[in-house]
C-alpha cells in the first residue's frame, strides 16, 4: 500500500498511466489463462473443429458427450475408469495427509517442548534429510518395495508420509512460540502428555496445520513419479496415471483429450477459488525461510 | 538427585515416544535409501540379475557416465533449463508484482495472482497434454507464430532445437504464479519510511525503484533462485509427458535419464550413479541457501 500512495496516487495525471498499466497486466493474464480457455472450449466440440482457424472460442454447438464418452457413459469405448481414479487419488492424498501432520505434529512437539537426550543431534540430522530429493531415494525404495511385494499396491504412496522433514521443521517453529508455562501448569494440574499436546498445543498451532495440510495434500494430489514407478494396474491408478494413460491411447482425439484434462482440473480449480485464502496461507508458510 | 535423574529418564521415554512414528519413517524411506543409492552406484547391477547379485566395481560407472552421451547431454540440457528457466521466470514475476502492487486495488490484484497460479494447480498431465497440443503442427501456439508472420514453423517437440526451448516456455509459464505470491508479499512488507525520505529526497518512481525495491527485496530473491534452482534440477513430468527426452537426446534431464536407466534398461548401478550426481549438484545448492539463511540471521 505504501508503494501505491506514493507511485501511483501522487499526482492525478498518472490516472492514464494506471489505465494503461491495468491493461497491460489484463491482456498478460488472458495470455496466461489461454491454455485453459483454449481446453474447455476444446472439449466441447466434435474432433473436426478442434484445429479450426481461426478458433471459435465459443463454438456454434455445445457437445457434451465428449465427456460421457471421456467417464464411459452409455458408450463402448474404452473405460479409463475416471471416477475409481479421483476416488484413489482422493484416499490416498487425505490419508497421506492426515499421516503427515500427525506424526509430523508429534516429532516437531518433541523437538521443541521435550528435553530428551539427543534431541539436538537428531535433529541435525532431520534437517540434514532436507537435501535428499525423492528423486535419488527412488530406486532403493523400489527395491524395498517389491522385495515386500507392495509394488501395485497403495502403500508405497502411502508409507513415506510417515516421514515429513519440512512439515517437522516448521511444527517445531510453531510449538517454540508456544510459551512453557503452559505445558507446565497443565502438568501440575495433572494432565499426562500426550493430552497436553492434542488438547492444548495443537489447537493453539492451528493454522500452521492447516497450511502446511493444504500444501501436503496438493502434493500428493499432483505427484506423478511415484505413482508412475509403483502402479500398473488400472485399478489402483490415481488421476494424474488415468489421465496419461488415456492420452497415451487416444492422443490425436484433441476434443476427447481436453475433455479428460478438463475432467481432471476443474473440480480441483473450484476448491482452489472457493478456499484460496486458506491455499495462499499455505503458500506463505512454506516459503518462510523452509 | 535421584528424583532429577527419573525426569530426565522420563522426559527420554516421552521425546522418543512422540518421535517413533516420524524417526522410522526417516530412517526407513529417506537415509537408509540415500546410503543404499551410495553402495548401488559402486556397482554394476542390472535389475533382472536379483537382488545381491551384483559385482562391485566402485567408480567405474561415474568413469563411464563421462564418455555417455546420453549422461552428458542429459547434464547439460538439465544446466541450460535452469539457467533459461529460472532466471526469466524470477524478472518476469518481479515485474509483475510491482506493476501489480503500485497499480492496481488488491481486489484486482488478487484476482491476477489467482489467475497466474492457476497452472500450478493444475496436475502436470493435464497441463503439459495441452501444450503438448498447442504446439502440434495445426494447433494454436503453432499457429498464432505463423499469423506472427513466422512462415514456416517448425514442429517445437520434434525439432532437435525447439523441444527444449519449447519444454522451457512452459516452465516459465507454470513458474510465475507461485514467484508472483511470493513477492507480492515481500513487496507489502517493505517498510513505508523508506519511500517517504526518497520522495522527500526528490526521487522519481524508476529512482525508488532500483535504489529501494530491488535492494530490499535481496532476501526475497535469493530465496527464490535457490528454491527454483533446486525444483528445475528435479524436472521430470513435463519432459517424460511433452516429448519423452527426444527428439534423440535433446530434451534428456537427469531425473528423466534416472527413470529410464533404472525403469526401463533396469541399470539400477547406473541410474544410482546419476542419482549420486543428481544429490552433490542438489547438496551444493542446499548449502548455500542455510549458510546464507545463517548470515541474514546473525546480521
Amino acid at each position: 500500500m505504501s508503494m501505491q500512495s506514493n507511485i501511483a496516487r501522487n499526482k492525478p495525471g498518472k490516472i492514464a498511466l494506471r489505465v494503461l498499466v491495468t491493461a497491460l497486466l489484463l491482456g498478460l493474464t488472458l495470455m496466461m489463462i489461454i491454455p485453459f480457455l483454449w481446453m474447455l472450449s476444446s472439449s466441447f466440440k466434435l474432433q473436426k473443429d478442434v484445429m479450426s482457424v481461426p478458433i471459435d472460442w465459443i463454438p456454434d454447438y455445445f457437445y457434451p458427450d465428449n465427456y460421457l464418452k471421456v467417464l464411459h457413459i452409455g458408450t463402448t469405448g474404452k473405460d479409463y475408469h475416471f471416477f475409481l481414479a479421483y476416488w484413489n487419488s482422493i484416499k490416498i492424498a487425505a490419508t497421506c495427509t492426515v499421516t503427515s501432520m500427525l506424526t509430523a505434529s508429534m516429532a516437531g512437539y518433541a523437538f521443541a517442548k521435550i528435553r530428551f537426550r539427543g534431541s539436538n543431534i537428531l535433529f541435525l540430522l532431520y534437517l540434514s534429510q532436507m537435501m535428499i530429493p525423492t528423486q535419488v531415494t527412488l530406486i532403493p525404495r523400489f527395491i524395498l518395495f517389491s522385495q515386500l511385494n507392495l509394488v501395485n499396491t497403495h502403500l508405497p504412496l502411502l508409507l513415506p508420509s510417515l516421514v515429513s522433514i519440512t512439515a517437522t521443521f516448521l511444527m517445531r517453529q510453531a510449538f517454540v512460540s508456544v510459551p512453557n508455562e503452559l505445558r507446565e501448569s497443565a502438568k501440575l494440574d495433572g494432565a499426562g502428555e500426550f493430552r497436553i499436546y492434542a488438547q492444548i498445543m495443537v489447537p493453539i498451532i492451528k493454522p500452521t496445520i492447516g497450511a502446511l495440510a493444504t500444501i501436503q495434500f496438493m502434493n500428493s494430489w499432483n505427484d506423478y513419479l511415484d505413482p508412475l514407478v509403483f502402479i500398473s494396474n488400472w485399478r489402483l491408478n490415481t488421476l494424474p496415471l488415468a489421465l496419461n494413460q488415456f492420452v497415451g491411447e487416444e492422443v490425436t482425439q484433441y476434443n476427447l483429450t481436453t475433455a479428460a484434462c478438463c475432467l481432471t482440473v476443474i473440480p480441483v480449480l473450484l476448491i482452489f477459488l472457493f478456499g484460496q485464502k486458506f491455499f495462499v496461507k499455505g503458500l506463505m508458510t512454506g516459503a518462510v525461510k523452509g | 538427585m535421584s528424583r532429577k535423574i527419573t525426569n530426565q529418564r522420563r522426559e527420554d521415554i516421552l521425546g522418543y515416544s512422540f518421535l517413533l512414528p516420524s524417526l522410522i519413517g526417516m530412517l526407513i524411506f529417506s537415509m537408509l535409501p540415500l546410503l543404499a543409492t551410495m553402495y548401488i552406484s559402486l556397482t554394476d547391477w542390472n535389475y533382472l540379475k536379483g537382488l545381491g547379485n551384483w559385482n562391485f566395481i566402485a567408480f567405474r560407472n561415474f568413469k563411464d557416465l563421462w564418455n555417455d552421451t546420453w549422461f552428458t547431454a542429459s547434464l547439460k540440457n538439465t544446466f541450460f533449463y535452469t539457467i533459461g528457466t529460472v532466471p526469466v521466470a524470477l524478472v518476469i514475476s518481479l515485474g509483475i508484482s510491482i506493476l501489480i502492487e503500485s497499480f492496481c486495488r488488491s481486489s484486482f490484484a488478487n484476482g491476477i495472482r489467482i489467475a497466474l497460479y492457476m497452472p500450478q494447480i493444475c496436475n502436470i498431465v493435464a497441463t503439459a497434454t495441452v501444450w503438448k497440443m498447442m504446439f502440434s503442427s495445426y494447433g494454436p501456439f503453432t499457429n498464432l507464430l505463423r499469423s506472427l508472420g513466422w512462415t514456416n514453423v517448425p514442429r517445437m517437440l520434434t525439432s532437435y532445437d525447439w523441444a527444449l526451448p519449447a519444454v522451457m516456455l512452459v516452465a516459465i509459464w507454470q513458474a510465475l504464479g507461485y514467484r508472483v505470491f511470493i513477492y507480492s508479499a515481500a513487496l507489502q512488507g517493505l517498510p513505508s519510511d523508506l519511500y517517504e525520505a526518497a520522495s522527500i529526497d526528490g526521487a522519481n518512481g524508476w529512482q525508488r525503484l532500483i535504489h529501494i525495491t530491488v535492494p530490499q527485496l535481496r532476501p526475497t530473491t535469493f530465496f527464490l533462485t535457490i528454491t527454483s534452482i533446486i525444483g528445475s534440477f528435479k524436472v521430470f513430468g513435463l519432459v517424460n509427458i511433452m516429448t519423452e527426452g527426444g527428439p534423440g537426446a535433446s530434451t534428456y534431464t537427469l531425473v528423466y535419464y534416472i527413470y529410464k536407466a533404472a525403469f526401463s534398461f533396469n541399470k539400477m548401478g547406473y541410474a544410482s550413479a546419476i542419482a549420486m550426481v543428481l544429490f552433490v549438484i542438489m547438496l551444493v545448492f542446499t548449502v548455500i541457501r542455510w549458510t546464507s539463511n545463517k548470515r541474514t540471521e546473525e546480521e
